[in-house]
């Protein structure tokens, strides 16, 4: 069992890590995600690459959504529009990759930004509904704004290179994608250590309480908007060098569905949800590909069953945690923690 | 080159078709909400539902059209009857927010039952209306969408009056106006809930069948439910009439969008036309001003 950890200064109670044991924790997670791709092949630096930019863009959408209380449907949509800044730039401009990154997220934000007006007049149901249209609409760009986007045939994008190293496949680019999200995770876990991010908490939990304390809800509700799409500017660049070819049908208003359901079932308004919520929902359809692949040959029918049997799964569970647990998995991580430390005793 | 008005005309025509399958379909939405609060997002889904059921009853089992329909219906409104119980009352007073991803994953959880049960191959429905051309004036209209149309326009009429004069209905829409006030009376509440979700769940496999019929059936046709829902935030979230008007204007909207600027825009008209009214009037054009202002 461990006792309370007694803080002696606030610098030290408001610490991102409050105490030695985390801090331990923390530099061996990180020391497992550098030696990750080492003890991986190629389809586990793949998964892992494709996880860690799902986690950005859910963390950007628990920025908004968990903590600041809007609900977006657009985030895959301000994903694409990062993912295009970053084809263009690197086709006809041939930047490299840590400008370019950037520039997707402050494109994607200045989007973000422009269909974050409708929250200043409705929020909550009608809030998601609107952004279902901003969704629509940045799609409708994509599609048809042929001289910049290239239509529905999308554009190949040329690998990221550093040091004259092109990045071509998922180990090389593990060692781009993995540093800035925990760049990212860490921004956003600072975020709400300040004055920022305690506006966005006081206007999710009563907008009108935290209009008389003198937050400006016009101000605070679009940079939440701006924020978030910046994440997903950035999770969307990265993708595009990732999978290198970006097509308008790559960002539909499914993805946006998957990353609000990545947050549901990781849990709204913890980082670390955003984080679990991210994984999980990346990794259950591999699992079920799995599972397939062992049935398969008994039972040779199953491969056809996968994509719909997928479908079914992502409903249920985010239906299944909604009913459940709508903390979330992260709340199922605290209660474990919980049981260890308070070991023997039980709560 | 003079301007054809025929052609305007049949084009508006058959807008208007379709937007009378919009409103009947916006007329299930806007039971549920009326009568829970909940937006309903796998309305288009359970739509499908109904059409693959009775796409089910015609093809696998043989059984005559009508028969088909009234199985149909019957399997939408258990599936109403159970979701709501055992999926949407435990929901209750929670944020709108949860609610309204429950019925998001209901709507994948439909869509992946019927790719399991049917795959995700387009399909027809056996026809069963006339196929008599029909003229208004000049004007031709396809006659499935004439009769689609007819139908819709039927059926919303019978729950109109359903409304005003049946028990239920007027329990319904008390529930609607207080649900406090209602209890008091002595209005079985949670009854209420689950007869609005039967009634909106068979409206919305009714308008399922039509919309099949006039289209063909693929498993991706839930897509037909984002359309409802600028037509429910057109009109109004909880007004009758205003899913009756806004479902015309829509399908009346995307015709015209489809016609003289192509396929694409159609759902760039709608959802700019969304955006519009949320910016300016977001309780819709008949709705109840609720919405708070900051």
């Amino acid at each position: 069992m461990r006792i309370a950890s007694a803080k002696e200064s606030y610098a030290a109670d408001e610490a991102l890590f409050d105490s030695a044991v985390q801090r331990r924790w923390f530099a061996a997670l990180l020391a497992a995600l550098v030696l990750f791709p080492f003890a991986a092949d190629q389809y586990w630096a793949f998964l892992a690459c494709l996880a860690a930019i799902n986690v950005i863009a859910a963390t950007g959408l628990n920025i908004l959504t968990g903590y600041t209380g809007l609900v977006s449907l657009g985030q895959a949509a301000f994903m694409g529009v990062g993912a295009y800044t970053v084809a263009l730039l690197e086709n006809r401009l041939g930047t490299p990759f840590f400008v370019n990154l950037p520039l997707a997220g402050l494109a994607a934000a200045a989007a973000g930004t422009v269909f974050g007006l409708p929250s200043l007049r409705v929020k909550g149901l009608y809030l998601a509904i609107a952004t279902i249209a901003a969704s629509f609409i940045l799609h409708f760009v994509f599609a048809n704004w042929d001289s910049v986007t290239n239509g529905v045939r999308g554009i190949t994008v040329p690998p990221a290179t550093l040091a004259g190293i092109a990045l071509d496949t998922p180990f090389k680019l593990y060692w781009v994608i993995m540093p800035v999200a925990v760049l990212m995770l860490l921004g956003a876990a600072n975020l709400f250590r300040t004055r920022v991010g305690r506006a966005f908490i006081a206007i999710r939990d009563r907008d009108i309480s935290a209009e008389v304390l003198g937050i400006p809800l016009l101000r605070w509700k679009l940079t939440s908007f701006a924020l978030a799409s910046f994440y997903a500017g950035v999770a969307g660049g990265l993708w595009a060098y990732f999978f290198r070819v970006v097509t308008p049908e790559s960002f539909p208003l499914i993805l946006s569905i998957f990353f609000l359901a990545a947050i549901i079932v990781g849990g709204m308004g913890t980082i670390l949800g955003g984080i679990l919520g991210a994984v999980f929902m990346t990794l259950v359809p591999e699992v079920l590909k799995l599972l397939v692949g062992a049935v398969a040959p008994v039972w040779p029918d199953a491969v056809v069953l996968l994509s719909p049997v997928r479908t079914v799964v992502f409903g249920a569970l985010i239906v299944g945690f909604l009913i459940f647990e709508p903390q979330g998995l992260a709340e199922m991580w605290r209660r474990t923690r919980r049981a260890f430390h308070l070991w023997p005793f039980r709560t | 080159m003079t301007f054809d008005w025929l052609l305007l005309a049949e084009v508006s025509l058959a807008g208007l078709g379709t937007g009378g399958l919009y409103a009947l379909t916006a007329l299930a939405f806007v039971i549920i909400y009326k009568a829970t609060r909940v937006v309903n997002l796998a309305i288009g889904e359970i739509l499908m539902l109904g059409a693959y059921a009775f796409f089910g009853f015609t093809a696998t089992l043989a059984l005559p059209w009508w028969a088909a329909a009234l199985g149909a219906l019957a399997v939408a409104g258990v599936f109403g009857a159970v979701t709501e119980r055992l999926v949407i009352r435990p929901m209750l007073g929670e944020s709108p927010i949860a609610v309204f991803m429950v019925t998001v994953g209901l709507g994948s959880i439909l869509v992946g039952l019927v790719e399991i049960l049917w795959t995700a191959d387009p399909r027809r429905l056996p026809e069963f209306m006339p196929a008599t051309p029909v003229f208004i004036g000049e004007a031709f209209l396809a006659p499935k969408i004439a009769y689609g149309f007819l139908v819709a326009a039927a059926v919303i009429t019978v729950f109109m009056v359903l409304f005003r004069t049946w028990r239920g209905g007027v329990a319904l829409r008390a529930t609607a106006g207080d649900r406090a006030a209602a209890y008091s009376v002595g209005i079985n509440v949670p009854g209420v809930f689950s007869l609005a979700w039967v009634i909106a769940c068979v409206v919305a496999a009714g308008a399922g069948i039509l919309v099949g019929a006039i289209g063909g059936i693929s498993s991706t046709m839930g897509v037909f439910g984002l359309s409802v829902l600028v037509v429910v935030i057109v009109g109004g979230l909880d007004s009758v009439p205003g899913a009756l008007v806004g479902g015309l204007l829509i399908g009346l909207i995307e015709a015209l969008a489809g016609f003289y600027l192509g396929g694409e825009y159609k759902l760039l008209a709608t959802f700019s036309l969304l955006v519009a009214v949320l910016m300016v009037r977001p309780y819709g054009l008949f709705g109840t001003r609720e919405i708070e202002r900051l």
